[in-house]
């Protein structure tokens, strides 16, 4: 008897990272969101470099700063997780060496993620 | 029916070291290589954020490291691997629709990337030092 299924379902699971296109366009995605994001760090370095502990804090606890960090936060957190996963896939040949470091690379940039954000949400509300 | 033991024989696609360096192929490298030294110079803002919510004694110790001359060099390359991914992203933005993938025009764009990477990379350390009000 033929298989019934389609060739999509056959397809699903089956690639390197066990899905389909989702890398592919989540990448593009958090690529295009991190250019006016990264100009505006840039920016913001360029502007505050070298500045005091307290004129930090003061500008740190701007909302308007404290939302564009976070989104710029997620965005390249989210951008830096599926390129390093991308590279993984592509030189760790071993099956447990390779799902080890998929989960130290998810490991890594939530850790990175809570840090920056606690961080950040302390200094806006004063703490 | 397909034989299993010759399937140690099949051939193998040659390695790095057979092509000739040619620019989109050097760009494709740096673009991954910046891309993992960015994974892990991310670290950099993370700690001096968490400095700055810490405490002031913690943010100056963060900005005495930074500001020395080994943390400015460190800084500097992370500029210019901020900027020359950034670029090479864009390039790949550009090809995702189809365009500019002849080869003469994808040599081109992989040698001008380079150039305005570090061209921009010095215009921002000069726009850098010029806030704080001089060299």
């Amino acid at each position: 008897m033929s298989d019934m299924r389609t060739p999509l379902k056959r397809a699903r699971g089956m690639g390197a990272a066990k899905e389909g296109t989702g890398h592919f366009w989540h990448q593009r995605l958090t690529a295009l969101a991190n250019i006016p994001l990264v100009i505006f760090f840039v920016g913001f370095v360029i502007t505050y470099n070298g500045a005091s502990y307290e004129e930090i804090r003061g500008v740190l606890a701007n909302p308007v700063i404290t939302v564009i960090m976070m989104l710029a936060l997620l965005s390249i957190l989210y951008h830096m997780k599926l390129g390093m996963q991308m590279i993984i896939e592509d030189y760790a040949e071993k099956e447990g060496m390779k799902v080890l470091l998929l989960l130290l690379n998810i490991s890594f940039v939530f850790i990175l993620g809570v840090v920056s954000f606690f961080a950040l949400v302390k200094i806006a509300f004063g703490g | 029916m397909s034989k299993t033991t010759s399937i140690h024989a099949r051939p193998l696609s040659p390695h790095l070291q057979i092509y000739r360096l040619i620019p989109t192929m050097l760009m494709s490298i740096i673009h991954r290589i910046t891309g993992g030294a960015l994974y892990f110079g991310i670290v950099l803002f993370v700690v001096w954020v968490a400095a700055a919510a810490a405490s002031k004694e913690a943010f100056d110790l963060v900005n005495a490291v930074y500001g020395s001359w080994f943390g400015r060099l460190v800084l500097f390359g992370f500029t210019w691997a901020l900027l020359h991914h950034m670029i090479g992203g864009l390039r790949h933005l550009v090809w995702d629709t189809g365009r500019a993938l002849e080869k003469a025009t994808s040599t081109k764009m992989a040698k001008a990337s380079i150039v305005i990477s570090v061209i921009l990379t010095v215009l921002v350390w000069i726009a850098g030092y010029a806030v704080r009000g001089g060299f």
